[in-house]
């Protein structure tokens, strides 16, 4: 269970990036916050935002055009 | 550059000359990603860009000389001659289809992204030239921009990353 969740169904480039930054900010370090998206675009943009950003990907998933990311975040 | 320095945080300008609706998308959106990513960003507003630092926004599309723009209608996508685009009233209804997708697809509308630029705290430069040539008024223009001409620019691109022109 992540620490924390992110509803981002519905919105598209770039606000789901945007608002997980967003919350990641607030979060302790070493926590974890899970992003739910419907962005067909956010797989491969939140695999480039955790390695441009060193905030690790924990596990991702899919299931029926449903995106979940859970995200740690680095220093 | 000669040394690298890992502890530096990237960094990017855009030159930001275009302020119709569809033109605002790219250098809004590039500018509060690349925070979301840690880089720092300074967007320069030039020419027909500066409008897109007013307070009140009426930004517009415009079918004309656009061929390329396909607006979904019916299942299907329909260009709009240039000769129709001439007439009064086509880009209004060209404007307003826009921002009804804009808002139904989930897509940020450029107040909501320019107000995440400012919160990234993206900078944000006026061309000074462009403000004297159309008579802007500071007072007409959101808070927390910065006045300057090309020489502050340069002085941004040169140690930036990466330097875009839209």
């Amino acid at each position: 269970m992540a620490d924390q969740v992110l509803d981002a169904k519905g919105l598209n480039c770039p606000l789901p990036i945007i608002k997980t930054k967003k919350q990641l900010k607030e979060l302790p370090v070493g926590n974890t916050l899970e992003v739910i998206a419907t962005d067909p675009g956010s797989v491969a943009d939140f695999a480039a935002f955790c390695r441009t950003t060193g905030n690790e990907m924990v596990e991702q998933s899919q299931e029926g055009g449903v995106f979940r990311f859970v995200i740690r975040r680095a220093a | 550059m000669s040394e690298q320095d890992d502890n530096k945080p990237k960094s990017m300008t855009i030159i930001v000359t275009k302020g119709s609706l569809d033109w605002a998308y790219p250098p809004f959106i590039l500018a509060t990603t690349a925070a979301a990513m840690g880089v720092d960003v300074t967007l320069f507003f030039t020419f027909y860009g500066l409008p897109l630092l007013k307070k009140k926004l009426d930004l517009q599309v415009t079918t004309l000389g656009n061929p390329a723009m396909a607006m979904p209608m019916m299942g299907m996508h329909m260009v709009m001659p240039n000769l129709i685009g001439m007439l009064p009233g086509v880009d209004g209804m060209a404007t307003k289809m826009m921002k009804d997708m804009i808002a139904k697809k989930g897509v940020a509308s450029i107040e909501e992204l320019r107000d995440m630029a400012i919160e990234c705290e993206v900078k944000m430069i006026a061309c000074q030239m462009t403000m004297d040539l159309f008579e802007f008024k500071l007072e007409d223009m959101i808070d927390g921009i910065t006045l300057g001409g090309a020489a502050t620019y340069m002085e941004n691109a040169l140690k930036s990353d990466i330097n875009l022109y839209i």
